[in-house]
């Protein structure tokens, strides 16, 4: 069930494109019941978390590597999920307001909210940190396409961008982090880590792996000096920043933080870290907020702030670890429940601020706060919501913002008991700090209420005279303030439900829900909480009324930032860095590219070859040398070294063709008869395609632009190639750590293939496949050339180049006018067709088949052309090659398929052997019909090649 | 015999790579076929030479020379002879838009934004 919850909302997000033919109505309405029905499925999972048992779900995904989709939903995992589904349906339903119908890209935008709402459920949900890594970087995927939503403007981008690097830069850390955990404990599963928490601390890995982790949550959760990139993030539309950047995507990190307590809170520096880091983001993050004046900004680092201060809690609730079953541990257990509380409070209350927020850009035009003023009057709907939020988040009675306030308060005080690191004065500095914190916050919850709402309106610099908002707009915040307030009614209920067994999931199996039960009212008596709240509002009313003499409002709110300028410095710093370092050795040479690829296979099999143990270069029993064979490698050497020296282009190509025929004979020599005949046909249709080509290209001259410490560095490279082959060539000699698998092919050559050319036998059996793509690949081959040559001809406006190509359209450059070639190459072409017949059939058991009896068959129509013309050829034998291509690789895949029908795997072959009139005893075989296939593919390869490139068709 | 084949295919690749690192495109092509030629020689090499008949059963003999090579190289000669193919109609063309069959350093394919 936890699956098909995660999995609906990416489903649903599949089917929102097609509501394209629907354009009456706005999607939103299409999207809201998803939200809505996984509300009210997991509220009714309620009991089960409240118990403690939770559920639980896994599938098996890939058990080799540990990892499988677990999900576990218990008391911490629950509160998460009501948050993203309860949040996500209301701001589903206000942006069917907000947005307007007319945008044509809304269904993308909830595209990515959906895909955002399936991602968080992932996070939250994932027993399997590699799941959960996953998950949490689609929610910055998701998060940076509904920031960059309004693509358009700069600022969108800017800010879309500046999120998702610094969160994935954090992601990638903790996923760092999580492969130490496992290297440590040997699973990704955190309940599995958690079990085995007692065991991890001393290890040296331990510290580097929490502040790993640590650093993804931070980034996450917009902590010190990670925020920076949340302000930005206020350019996306207002549900977004609602949804995403205040209540759910932003706390992953503290979720985070809070999953990974079991395991890291019993370590003194995650206290530290946890609750200053925390402490600081409070501290900054309220005290810019008073500075803004924007209100998206002011709201964004109000939230900077809030994380902190719940952050701040979860560090000073992980102290309880230190003092397990002790009274101060249960007490400050208690700083985690307030987490817990204000948690709820902050999605509650910054909700509602930012609908209302939106509700105000929507009616005036414009969040500037030193053009709005008095619309008390004008919205006093909107008016009442904004007043109840930030009163909450000012944390005034009577509402929920002011229990969760006066708890924070508690725990902040109560630290001075934390005696562990024996500096009790300096703890007083929590109880400080946090107090500075209120005191701003509650000034920049003023600011937010009375310079929007208060004082006069300021007509000239409005547009337009706002109106209260329509009733759809305002349903969703009202029911956010009416929750605020219903929280404070019934705290201990909402305890009972929630907080109870989520502070109870943070803290470990040490607690259950009732242990960590926290009785939650309005009245303590006269502590120093209260006495403090009485301060905070006191001087935070003086403030309030002075603090526009400290001209702090006309600073602009961004790029004055430190932290903002290290950012942007930083990104400039590793453009230009990247650039420069590429710019060195990509340079745009080809050639250069090439020597770096040849250079790493030296260093790299050369390497191996001399550092690798057992490794023995040459045998022992070297095959006889005889006298005409060093005559013959050192012609085929000669000729090749000509090659470069070669003046002119027919004799580089006469040379380079010399080496083939040597390699020929070798071949012969060296008991390979197919390859030789193979390499004969090959070699001479191969020259005469040069000669085609080369005719009329400019002679061949060397090389003068190049500078000559370029071509030694060309032959340094060449020398260092050629010894690293002829070292892998006797290392391969010298030590066979396998047994071959030739021998299998020789003994199973005829029981299993009935053919005895063993080498036939593989290529059209054993080995058919890769014929099958080598035929292919050839077909492939030939359309590329008659591509190039026929289509979108553009001949260079050199007169010379124009001459030869209309010299080149008058005919056949080769044909022979000698009567004797044309007279006995018509006896000759019947010869070499007969034989190349033969060749066909005796493939399977002598040396031949398809491939040499098509290139024998080729090579006997060139002939033809030479001596004829390629015209009468075409005339005579009217064979268009390119469809017989097609036939052949269609011939050869049907008959692999043809298998199928006996229910063989592809590519089977059955054989036989017949007593047929002329021929004797033949041995037919479905292989030889696979061959034909091959034959004629290979001949309208050829052909087509030839004819293509000679320019005719 | 096998040790001379080694540094004989050692020779051809060197020369095949030095050809390949010239500017003019038919250099560059014919390296590749030298190249080839190596290839094959080298697989041949590898396996051992002249131990038995050629690999057609009933010819003679108790052994026969490794067919695997052999196999591997004979579909190696008709896939290079495509290739090579297609190498030189595309220098062609290139001779034919260009005027040239020499790449320079200032039309070699440039990485980077220039090209967009």
């Amino acid at each position: 069930m936890l699956h098909a919850a995660i999995l609906l909302p990416f489903l649903w997000a599949a089917l929102i494109p097609l509501m394209k033919g629907l354009p009456r109505i706005h999607p939103g309405w299409a999207v809201l019941p998803v939200p809505a029905a996984l509300f009210v499925f997991f509220i009714g999972l309620l009991p089960r978390t409240r118990s403690g048992e939770g559920v639980f779900a896994s599938i098996p995904w890939m058990p080799g590597l540990g990892i499988d989709l677990s999900l576990v939903l218990d008391g911490w995992s629950l509160l998460f999920v009501l948050l993203i589904t309860g949040i996500g349906a209301l701001v589903v339903w206000y942006s069917v307001f907000y947005m307007g119908k007319g945008m044509e890209s809304l269904r993308s935008f909830y595209v990515y909210l959906l895909m955002f709402m399936g991602s968080m459920l992932g996070v939250v949900l994932s027993d399997n940190l590699m799941v959960l890594y996953a998950f949490w970087e689609l929610t910055s995927v998701a998060s940076f396409l509904l920031i960059a939503f309004w693509y358009r403007r700069e600022r969108s981008r800017y800010g879309a961008l500046k999120s998702m690097l610094i969160t994935v830069f954090g992601g990638l850390a903790m996923f760092a982090g999580f492969n130490l955990l496992y290297v440590m404990t040997g699973s990704y599963s955190i309940r599995e880590i958690a079990a085995q928490a007692a065991d991890l601390a001393g290890h040296s890995l331990f510290l580097p792996a929490m502040i790993l982790v640590l650093l993804g949550a931070f980034t996450k959760s917009a902590q010190f000096p990670f925020h920076i990139w949340l302000p930005d993030a206020m350019e996306a539309p207002t549900p977004v920043s609602a949804y995403l950047h205040s209540a759910t995507m932003v706390k992953a990190g503290l979720y985070l933080v809070a999953r990974m307590s079991p395991v890291f809170a019993g370590a003194s520096e995650w206290f530290w870290i946890v609750s200053l880091t925390g402490l600081a983001t409070l501290l900054y993050g309220s005290f810019k907020a008073i500075k803004q004046t924007d209100l998206k900004a002011l709201l964004a680092y109000s939230t900077i702030s809030q994380l902190g201060l719940i952050m701040c809690l979860l560090g000073v609730g992980s102290a309880s670890a230190f003092f397990p079953g002790t009274v101060q541990g249960v007490f400050f257990g208690l700083a985690t429940t307030a987490a817990v509380f204000h948690l709820i409070n902050h999605a509650v209350f910054k909700g509602s601020l930012f609908m209302v927020v939106g509700i105000v850009d929507h009616e005036a035009n414009t969040r500037d706060l030193r053009n709005l003023g008095g619309l008390m009057r004008l919205m006093p709907v909107t008016f009442a919501i904004a007043l109840i939020g930030s009163f909450s988040m000012a944390g005034l009675p009577p509402f929920a913002g002011f229990l969760s306030k006066e708890m924070f308060f508690a725990a902040m005080v109560n630290i001075r008991n934390f005696s562990s690191a024996g500096a009790e004065s300096w703890m007083i500095l929590f109880a400080i700090l946090a107090w500075a914190a209120s005191v701003f916050t509650f000034v920049y919850s003023l600011i937010l209420v009375f310079k929007t709402f208060g004082g006069k309106l300021q007509r000239e610099k409005l547009d337009n005279i706002p109106h209260e908002a329509s009733v759809g707009l305002l349903a969703a915040p009202v029911l956010l303030v009416l929750l605020a307030v219903f929280f404070a009614i019934i705290p201990n209920g909402l305890a009972y439900a929630l907080i109870d067994p989520a502070a109870a999931a943070v803290n470990g199996a040490g607690l259950t829900a009732s242990e960590a039960h926290v009785s939650i009212h309005f009245w303590h008596g006269w502590t120093p909480e209260l006495f403090m709240t009485l301060g905070v509002v006191l001087l935070g009313v003086v403030l309030y009324r002075t603090y526009t003499r400290f001209r702090l409002l006309d600073r602009e709110w961004n790029g004055r930032d430190t932290f903002n300028r290290l950012y942007n410095g930083l990104l400039k710093l590793l453009e230009s860095g990247g650039r420069r370092g590429t710019d060195l050795y990509m340079t745009g040479s080809v050639r250069r590219y090439l020597i770096y690829i040849l250079l790493f296979l030296v260093a790299a099999v050369g390497g191996t070859l001399v550092f690798s143990p057992g490794v023995r270069f040459g045998m022992d029993n070297y095959a006889p040398i005889t006298f005409y064979e060093v005559g013959l490698v050192i012609v085929m050497l000669v000729s090749a070294a000509a090659v470069p020296f070669a003046r002119s282009r027919v004799n580089a190509i006469l040379f380079t063709g010399s080496v083939g025929y040597m390699v020929t004979v070798l071949f012969l020599i060296f008991r390979a008869p197919d390859l030789a005949l193979t390499q004969m046909i090959v070699e001479t249709v191969s020259v005469i395609l040069f000669l085609l080509c080369f005719k009329y290209l400019p002679k061949l001259k060397k090389d003068r632009t190049e500078k000559p410490t370029f071509k030694w560095l060309n032959l340094i490279v060449a020398a260092a190639v050629g010894v690293t082959v002829t070292l892998v060539a006797l290392a391969a000699m010298g030590s066979s750590p396998f047994e071959p698998i030739s021998e299998y092919f020789l003994e199973e050559s005829y029981e299993s293939a009935g053919g005895k050319n063993v080498v036939n036998v593989i290529l059209v059996d054993f080995r058919g496949f890769d014929t099958l793509f080598e035929i292919m690949v050839l077909g492939i081959a030939s359309l590329g050339i008659y591509g190039m040559t026929k289509l979108g001809v553009k001949t260079a406006p050199d007169p010379e180049a124009a001459g030869k190509a209309a010299m080149r359209k008058q005919g056949f450059p080769l044909v022979s006018s000698d009567v004797v070639l044309r007279t006995l190459s018509k006896v000759i072409v019947l010869i070499i067709i007969t034989f190349s017949l033969y060749l066909f059939f005796a493939g399977h058991n002598n040396p031949g088949g398809g491939f040499i009896a098509a290139l024998m068959t080729a090579s006997a129509l060139i002939l033809l052309a030479v001596s004829f013309g390629m015209d009468t050829v075409r005339r005579v034998i009217r064979v268009d090659y390119r469809l017989m291509t097609a036939t052949g690789l269609t011939i050869a895949i049907l008959t692999a398929s043809g298998s199928f029908l006996f229910g063989f795997p592809f590519l089977s072959h059955a054989f036989g052997h017949f007593h047929l009139p002329i021929l004797g005893d033949t041995e037919l075989a479905t292989a030889v019909l696979f061959d034909l296939g091959v034959y004629l593919a290979v001949v309208g390869v050829v052909m087509n090649i030839i004819f293509t490139i000679k320019g005719e068709d | 015999m096998e040790w001379i084949m080694a540094v004989a295919v050692g020779v051809l690749f060197m020369i095949g790579v030095y050809l390949i690192l010239s500017k003019s495109l038919l250099r560059i092509i014919l390296g590749t076929s030298l190249l080839t030629h190596g290839v094959h020689l080298l697989l041949l090499t590898m396996a051992g030479l002249k131990r038995g008949a050629a690999p057609v059963l009933g010819s003679g003999g108790d052994a026969y020379a490794d067919p695997l090579p052999q196999a591997l190289i004979l579909t190696s000669i008709v896939i290079s002879f495509g290739v090579t193919a297609l190498y030189f109609v595309l220098a062609y063309r290139a001779y034919q838009t260009r005027g040239t069959d020499e790449i320079d350093a200032a039309d070699e394919v440039r990485g980077g934004e220039e090209e967009s």
